[in-house]
């Protein structure tokens, strides 16, 4: 499927909100937890789920939830997550991915991971606005592409999604380097917050720590 | 013993001595970065120096100023999660801050038999053939890893 076939699948306002969902989620996500997260019927939900699998903006994969196994368990469950891969579409046609690539290439040739992570620093400080607490935080963050998603205690904030991706597998200490000085910048102003490395398999290298007490 | 690991082996030279202040951000690390390492999964071994628990000790064919850093791991996968996907990153992005710009490829990657344990000379050899030869199946970086059945093949042939 062409990538501009993917993403108009998501010109369908429930089945993009089913995608949001699962997406944020940050662990995989059955039918009826996609169905009540988005308020529909869990059997439309299935519908569409299984519709952004077969366009593969989501995988799949069965598991039973209940941990039994052999007769009487019961069917696996469906779970989704937002799948690897990759869709873009530009019109006129435009090819930044190309670019930024050679020009990391030269960049770690040249070893310049000081001159750009002052670049992306001051970048991040010229893009940041005042960011009075971690909700802000969450909020400039997504709107970003870092799809942020709080811990249980709500004090660091784990970055499911690194916008970029490819690039950051191709030179990895390059452009995570880039990537913390420029979140750094974004949140030079905010009292309490702090962007560190803290680099795990599936997640953005970075996370945002809080150490401001919640109040309320 | 059935199987193959991944060695690797990669060389810097520092812009300062050791025991310089400047390098001290790198030298405060190692402990850190390398405990990570010995417990990292797929981890299987990594060069140290006699009585030390690093390798900055060790000085080879490459020059007095050249550090090697030499690993075994399970997998690919296992030495990328460790290598860029752990608190070595960290160090990683302040690379530019201690060690000189190289000239030539800096790292190198092979299939060993599971349970062999590479020497420093081996891992020259392996590291001077990527850099005479481009990466091949003996001797490789991450971005071209070759499957381990076709090291075995070049190795027998």
């Amino acid at each position: 499927m062409d990538d501009i076939e993917a993403i108009a699948e998501l010109r369908d306002p429930v089945r993009r909100r089913l995608y949001e969902y699962v997406a944020a989620q940050g662990h995989e996500v059955s039918r009826n937890e996609a169905a009540e997260g988005v308020g529909i019927q869990r059997t439309l939900a299935a519908f569409h789920l299984d519709k952004l699998v077969d366009t593969g903006l989501l995988e799949t994969e069965s598991r039973r939830l209940t941990g039994r196994s052999g007769p009487g368990a019961g069917r696996p469950a469906k779970l989704y997550r937002r799948s690897g891969a990759e869709f873009q579409f530009s019109v006129p046609a435009r090819d930044y991915r190309t670019a930024a690539d050679l020009l990391a290439e030269v960049a770690e040739a040249a070893r310049l991971d000081a001159e750009l992570q002052g670049a992306a620093r001051r970048a991040g400080r010229a893009a940041g606005g005042p960011v009075e607490d971690l909700a802000a935080a969450e909020d400039l963050l997504a709107a970003r592409g870092y799809a942020p998603l709080p811990d249980d205690d709500g004090v660091v904030l784990r970055l499911t999604n690194c916008p970029f991706h490819v690039l950051s597998q191709q030179h990895p200490g390059l452009v995570c380097g880039m990537n913390l000085a420029l979140l750094e910048g974004l949140l030079e102003g905010a009292d309490g917050l702090r962007a560190r490395m803290d680099p795990r398999p599936g997640l953005c290298c970075v996370v945002v720590d809080s150490s401001k007490n919640n109040d309320h | 013993m059935p199987g193959h690991h991944l060695a690797q082996l990669n060389v810097g030279t520092l812009n300062f001595p050791l025991d310089d202040p400047r390098v001290h951000g790198f030298t405060s690390m190692l402990d850190t970065i390398n405990a990570l390492a010995d417990q990292a999964p797929g981890f299987v071994w990594r060069l140290v120096g006699d009585g030390t628990g690093d390798a900055t000790g060790v000085r080879t064919a490459l020059g007095d100023d050249v550090l090697v850093n030499m690993s075994v791991w399970e997998s690919r996968d296992a030495l990328w999660d460790y290598v860029y996907r752990s608190g070595h990153l960290d160090m990683l992005r302040r690379r530019a801050e201690w060690f000189q710009l190289p000239k030539a490829a800096f790292q190198v990657l092979w299939w060993i038999p599971a349970g062999h344990v590479p020497t420093v000379d081996e891992a020259i050899e392996r590291l001077e053939l990527l850099r005479a030869h481009g990466p091949s199946a003996r001797a490789f970086g991450f971005r071209d890893v070759y499957p381990p059945e076709e090291a075995a093949c070049v190795n027998r042939a």
